[in-house]
């Protein structure tokens, strides 16, 4: 064996040798070495063939996956960049009070809610890498910079389970997951952000899924991520005074009671050959920091539907909905008030629901219609915290896409805060995406 | 005695249930992205293959919905087929991301990029969207060029071979077949439309460039003033102005473009629409990829033959 690879080796090496030989020698080489010469040469170019033919295959392989790789941006990875600009008015003088979503439009006139750097692509056999960055123009015109999402995802792990790890959106429900460019109204329903925040539910930990061997699509996952953090609103936020009116209980993680735990189940099916629904049912368990010991529980269920005709035009018409339903324990612990450190609050459970539907008919090609309805309520609290406050919104909205790549939007907003009175609202939207433009899942 | 029924009974069941995966999988299981790259895939397979497409033979291949269902039947494939010319790059991605499927992994055997070896047109030298949605490998749409189709032919045995060597002797065989019908068949399309050599035709999309080359048609305009960007009354006013200077008198298009905007032209310039589907299935009897190419070399034919 060793004499058979170090031959093919000398003689592979001899090929570019005897090539640079024949250029010098002059005419009068003894002729028997001359035979010697053309001799070993013949047979290292008929070896260097066959190896060529045995490995033509995978080198044809190895030279049409290298032409696929390169896309519009080129290399190894994938870069996009994609920019919403809002602009519109509110009846409400505070605006902020009624889009508390970070990537709403919270002030009268113009605003850039959101400018999102996006990176992918596959880090190695075994891992793909993502990641996006988000630039935003806060309220006060300074601009603001978010670590949105940064994790790799594995491509290779037996059993049909998969691993996510770093920081990303939490998987609960439909939208958490979603950025505000695949979102179909300028805003974030309400019902997700008394739950999540302004931001959404992001932490940085991981996920497990795996996809069960049904003869139907579902995936069980389960998050574990940190509970502590600006963007774990229900959990250890920094801002949850807003929520229980208390001095937040300063706690270091000590065990596994003190992470996130998410899990979720999804599951669809085709009711026909242009019918799809899918069906999720999410929740959400952690540490609150009213107190040592406090937690809380959210849970919700979504439902999407869509119809599309079996002969559509760029995907139109189709009609859609979609609906997500959530449900809040939130156990505060007997606490000192922020305000008055003279006053103890009682422990309570502070309990919020909201829902909210959306009806989407593509009416023909690149105009899309809109109607979300939404209703957010919470029970009464010795701390009235702002955030709980009941709420309602109904809004039509029409989108036009000249392509995949821009979109402008129009939406009226009705808000009815109850005891505060309604508020009208008109935005309108302006997206633009540049570069690569990941593919939209269901 | 009870309980050794009981166990015989169990041992049935078991016996019974792992019997269906067994032979279910006697057969390979191929998912194809398009109709047309599923019927090429049944001809070389024959009946040691069970093959799905996701894109319905109606439906735009750029724009399919990523169902989840769709990552079931690639979680369980043994084989894949896409074309590889990122037609599928809208909804193919994400879905092979969730499949957990390494058997179709890209570079995986069973991993079939079906536009391997094929020479690909109209590959742009700048990478820029303010001239339409181009696709940076080439024009996609290469399935309509018999000769083209030889090649995905090979890849496909190919690689069938290498994931199921027991039937490498079947799929060479079914090749072999394959490649001596498509000959016989070429032969008449070319016959057929060689009456016609030079002919001017306009499209709805850049989608016939490969049958236009192939055959000697001259495509003189597409409705959509660049690819895949809608129709605009002006340029369509250029597109009816350019049809009466060459005396273009046929529209293609395919079943998920805009057949009424084709009428319109049509009105205007005296022309005809003519449906010519590219994918397999779409028109009535066209269930293998010959069935189709014969469906639409014929509907091409008689509307230019109906024009003399």
């Amino acid at each position: 064996m060793q004499f058979t690879r170090s031959t093919i080796a000398l003689a592979l090496f001899a090929v570019p040798a005897f090539a640079h030989a024949q250029v010098g020698p002059p005419k009068s080489k003894q002729d028997s070495i001359a035979r010697a010469d053309s001799i070993a040469r013949a047979d290292s170019i008929a070896l260097v063939k066959q190896l060529e033919k045995e490995l033509g295959s995978s080198a044809a392989d190895t030279a049409s996956t290298a032409a696929q790789a390169p896309r519009a941006s080129g290399g190894y990875m994938n870069i996009g960049f994609v920019a919403l600009t809002d602009a519109g008015w509110s009846s409400a003088s505070d605006v902020g009070a009624i889009e508390r979503g970070d990537h709403d439009p919270k002030v009268n006139g113009f605003t850039i809610p959101n400018a999102e750097i996006s990176l992918d692509g596959a880090v190695d056999p075994y891992f793909k890498g993502f990641s996006n960055i988000v630039l935003k123009i806060e309220p006060n015109g300074e601009t603001g910079i978010e670590l949105e999402e940064a994790y790799a995802l594995t491509t290779s792990l037996p059993a049909n389970l998969q691993l996510k790890f770093g920081q990303f959106f939490t998987e609960f429900g439909r939208q958490n997951p979603q950025h505000p460019h695949s979102w179909a109204f300028v805003d974030a329903p309400l019902v997700l952000v008394r739950m999540f925040g302004p931001d959404g539910l992001r932490s940085q930990g991981l996920r497990l899924s795996w996809l069960l061997p049904t003869p139907f699509y579902t995936e069980a996952m389960v998050t574990v991520a940190n509970a502590t953090g600006g963007t774990t609103s229900s959990f250890r936020s920094p801002d949850s005074p807003e929520i229980h009116g208390g001095v937040i209980d300063e706690k270091p993680v000590g065990g596994f009671s003190d992470m996130l735990v998410a899990p979720r189940l999804n599951t669809s099916f085709d009711l026909t050959e242009t019918q799809t629904i899918v069906l999720g049912a999410s929740a959400a368990f952690g540490p609150n920091n009213s107190g040592p010991t406090a937690k809380t529980q959210i849970y919700g269920a979504d439902i999407y539907w869509k119809w599309k005709p079996a002969a559509a035009q760029a995907g139109f018409p189709f009609l859609s909905l979609q609906a997500e339903g959530m449900l809040r324990n939130y156990d505060a612990a007997q606490r000192v008030s922020e305000a008055d450190p003279a006053v103890t609050l009682p422990s309570e459970t502070l309990k919020d629901r909201g829902w909210y539907a959306q009806l989407l008919w593509g009416i023909k090609p690149r105009i899309v219609a809109g109607l979300r309805g939404e209703v957010a309520s919470g029970n009464g609290a010795v701390f009235a915290s702002e955030l709980r406050r009941d709420q309602s919104r109904l809004s039509p909205n029409l989108t036009w896409y000249p392509t995949e790549f821009s979109k402008f939007r129009v939406q009226y907003n009705y808000d009815n805060r109850h005891e505060l009175g309604n508020d009208n609202s008109l935005w309108f939207q302006f997206e633009f995406l540049i570069g690569a433009h990941a593919a939209h899942k269901f | 005695m009870r309980s050794i029924n009981l166990l015989r009974t169990a041992a049935l069941l078991v016996g019974a249930f792992a019997a269906v995966p067994s032979l279910a999988s006697a057969q390979l299981r191929v998912v194809a992205t398009t109709p047309d790259l599923a019927a090429v895939a049944r001809d070389i397979g024959g009946d040691r293959v069970n093959v799905v497409a996701l894109a319905k033979p109606t439906e735009d291949p750029h724009f399919v919905d990523a169902k989840p269902s769709f990552i079931v039947t690639l979680n369980r494939a043994d084989a894949l087929i896409e074309g590889g010319a990122e037609l599928e790059l809208g909804w193919l991605p994400p879905l092979l991301e969730n499949a957990r499927n390494g058997k179709v992994a890209a570079g995986a055997p069973g991993h079939i990029v079906a536009s391997e070896g094929i020479k690909l047109l109209e590959i742009p030298t700048s990478f820029d969207r303010s001239k339409g949605d181009i696709h940076s490998l080439g024009n996609p749409h290469f399935m309509i060029d018999p000769v083209n189709v030889k090649i995905v032919a090979r890849n496909i045995a190919t690689h069938f071979a290498e994931v199921d060597p027991k039937s490498a002797a079947t799929y060479n065989a079914n090749l072999a077949k394959f490649n001596s019908r498509l000959d016989a068949r070429l032969v008449e399309w070319q016959k057929q439309l060689a009456p016609y050599s030079g002919a001017k035709i306009v499209t709805y999309h850049r989608d016939f460039v490969y049958l236009a080359q192939r055959f000697g048609l001259t495509i003189v305009d597409e409705l959509e003033p660049k690819p895949g960007i809608a129709p605009s009354p002006a340029h369509l006013a250029q597109v009816i102005g350019r049809m009466k200077a060459n005396n273009v008198r046929i529209i293609l298009v395919q079943p998920f473009q805009n057949r009424k905007t084709a009428e319109t032209v049509a009105r205007q310039t005296g022309a005809t629409v003519i449906d010519a589907p590219q994918q397999p299935g779409a028109a009535s009897n066209t269930a293998s990829w010959f069935d189709n190419m014969d469906n639409l070399v014929r509907a091409i034919s008689n509307a230019l033959g109906a024009q003399k």
